[in-house]
């Protein structure tokens, strides 16, 4: 499903240039579920970022579903991201100013699918999460552990073939984590692949592999 | 089916950011509602004004006879000047220039009756090119012509309040009767309206002036001629006017400078001087509304700045779900677009409600009446908004829209 060749990645701001990403390689065959660890700014989420096409690499190789990913137009990438992808973030990321239901149809939006069939599909998707009675509540009105199966449910309806989560509970208590990863666990049994970034060693046992990086480079694969 | 949907997600989000919405508007409506009004208060004094100058061709010139105030060959000062036919006679045939000409007698208010009914009216003697010059409008019969002249006949042309005053009840046709001037019997052939605002203009009554020499007066004495220039300029105008005063000197044997031994009245120059009055104003006004213009302009590119600025996450967020640049660039235009429109609209709208309302329940006065906008000028200050709106959107937009989705998603 993915594969990656000696990614490299450098930000560079000013005259300063920091080489954040040193030459990866990783293949995710398509329906795994692994997770990444690593200290904080050893370039986990520049890595998800790189296989979510909303980040450019330096070189290397980005295959992503058998297409070669490298510098495509905005036009392409913002086609590949509504088809092959769904994102679930640690600060959620919902649209302020739209409820539940808006939040989860805005994807199909994008796929031009009418706005009464896209809050019926959206309305599908929130009672999966449990969440039917919040669907005209306004995000801000939502608990943490609710946004994010609002965003989860957003991640899915555009029925992609992998869901990238950056600390997906990491704004979460402990209780609402494990209720989150639930969802991700039972979300990967349906044959979607399933990549979390994570800090929690609980979270990342959970998934089938876990991948370590230090300093931009992988130091190591854990089988759980 | 895809476009009723993208415009119902611009009124979902206009709908659910008010502030931003009413921001954004407000500039619009303001500088739209502004310029209606300008436009319109400058067009309710120039039509006040205007008014002033109807009842009369705007290229008339009235001469009247005066008393001297310059020493001539000899003669004194304070000697007054009398105008006869000869002088109406001499202008008509050696001044060239004039289309409409006509001498006139003062005789002031007269008692005219008729049978009981009866009132004093402003007696009027003169040619039948005074309707003319005067732009009497005829609702029945005609005006004096010149039959009436040569043959001295006792005919009258009365204005509508004269009508009203002395025909009454049952006895309310009054062409072809006869009415009592000074106890003289006159046969009505004619009711105008003058289009003058001032009433005592209604209340006159035209005869012709052989006529009113020999039956009240008994001699050859008038009191002032009149003409209109035609199509002449200005400059060909003011030259009648020198040569009908030279004359008038010579024939009368004072200076030509001497003003006060004629008052000349031209019609056209007090025009002219007011034109030129109101250019200045249209032009001050103009210089106002451009400047409230710019001002909704501005209001609108920072408003639209600010929004952009503000939405850079949600771009971020829509861009990671699958939005195409040009998807956002529409959605932020879209909006721009659709609400200065609106609040053009509705400024539009305003604007003219307030200056109808004060059209009707303000009085007009004798500076101001009938306010009203050019509308044309009101649609094109909208669009022209509008297109600032979305020339302002535009740009920022742009940037947004090329924006990696990263970095609009790092932005807090
Ligand atoms: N846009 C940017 N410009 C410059 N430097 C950046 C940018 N984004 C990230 N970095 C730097 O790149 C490095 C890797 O960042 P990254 O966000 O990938 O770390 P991380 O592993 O996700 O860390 P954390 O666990 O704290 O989220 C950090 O040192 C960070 O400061
Ligand atoms: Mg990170």
């Amino acid at each position: 499903m993915i594969k990656i060749k000696q990614i490299h990645k450098s930000y560079v701001t000013g005259q300063n240039s920091l080489h954040v990403l040193k030459g990866i390689d990783l293949e995710i065959g398509a329906g795994e579920m692994i997770s990444i660890m690593g200290a904080s700014g050893s370039g986990k989420s520049t890595l998800l970022n790189i296989l979510g096409i909303l980040d450019d690499y330096d070189s290397g190789e980005y295959l992503l579903n058998g297409l070669f990913i490298n510098k495509l137009s905005e036009r392409k990438s913002a086609h590949l991201r509504n088809q092959m992808i769904g994102f679930v973030f640690q600060s959620f990321n919902l649209v302020s100013f739209k409820n539940a239901m808006e939040n989860v149809a805005l994807p199909l939006y994008y796929q031009n699918v009418p706005r009464k069939k896209r809050n019926l599909i959206a309305m599908e998707y929130l009672e999966r999460m449990g969440l039917q009675e919040w669907a005209h509540h306004l995000p801000n009105e939502l608990s943490g552990g609710q946004k994010q199966r609002v965003a989860i449910a957003r991640a899915l309806i555009g029925k992609p073939k992998v869901i990238l989560a950056d600390e997906p509970t990491g704004a979460l208590d402990s209780k609402t984590s494990l209720e989150v990863m639930d969802i991700l666990q039972e979300i990967n049994s349906t044959g979607i692949t399933v990549i979390i970034v994570t800090h929690e060693h609980d979270i990342a046992m959970r998934t089938k592999k876990t991948i370590r990086i230090t300093d931009g480079n992988i130091t190591e694969i854990v089988v759980n | 089916m895809f476009e009723i949907d993208k415009w119902q997600e611009i009124y979902s989000t206009v709908r659910k950011n008010k502030l931003r919405t009413f921001l954004t508007g407000f500039s619009v409506a303001w500088g739209i509602f502004m310029l209606i009004i300008l436009l319109g208060s400058g067009a309710g004094l120039e039509n006040g004004v205007k008014e002033q100058f109807k009842g009369g061709a705007t290229n008339g010139v009235w001469i009247s006879s005066g008393i001297t105030s310059i020493q001539y060959k000899g003669l004194k000062i304070g000697r007054p000047i009398k105008f006869t036919n000869e002088d109406y006679k001499s202008i008509k045939t050696t001044v060239s220039g004039p289309d409409r000409i006509s001498a006139r007698l003062f005789l002031g208010n007269n008692l005219i009756s008729y049978k009981n009914e009866y009132g004093s009216f402003f007696l009027s003697p003169c040619h039948p090119d005074y309707g003319f010059i005067k732009e009497v409008s005829m609702i029945q019969g005609r005006f004096l012509n010149n039959i009436d002249i040569t043959e001295f006949r006792k005919v009258a042309v009365i204005g509508e309040k004269v009508k009203t005053a002395l025909f009454k009840g049952t006895d309310t046709v009054a062409m072809g009767k006869y009415i009592k001037i000074n106890g003289v019997l006159f046969k009505v052939v004619g009711i105008f309206r003058d289009f003058s605002r001032n009433d005592d203009e209604q209340k006159r009554v035209y005869i012709p002036i052989s006529t009113a020499q020999r039956v009240f007066q008994g001699e050859n004495v008038i009191n002032q001629i009149s003409f209109t220039t035609g199509d002449a300029s200005s400059a060909e105008a003011d030259l009648m006017i020198q040569k009908s005063r030279a004359l008038l000197s010579k024939l009368h044997t004072f200076d030509v400078d001497d003003n006060r031994a004629v008052n000349i009245w031209n019609k056209n120059e007090e025009v002219r001087k007011f034109q030129a009055l109101f250019a200045g104003i249209r032009m001050f006004i103009w210089i106002i509304g451009i400047g409230t213009i710019v001002a909704g302009v501005v209001g609108v590119s920072n408003i639209m700045m600010i929004v952009v600025k503000e939405r850079t996450k949600e771009i971020g967020i829509r861009k990671s779900l699958g939005a195409t640049p040009w998807s956002i660039v529409a959605l932020i235009m879209q909006e721009a677009i659709i609400i200065t429109s609106f609040a053009g609209y509705i400024g539009l709208v305003l604007g003219v409600g307030l200056l109808e309302l004060i059209s009707k329940k303000v009085p007009a006065s004798e500076f101001f009446r009938n306010p009203e906008a050019d509308f044309s000028i009101a649609v094109m200050a909208t669009v022209l908004l509008v297109f600032a709106g979305a020339i302002a959107g535009f740009f920022p937009a742009m940037r947004a829209a090329k924006v990696k989705p990263v970095e609009a998603l790092r932005d807090e």
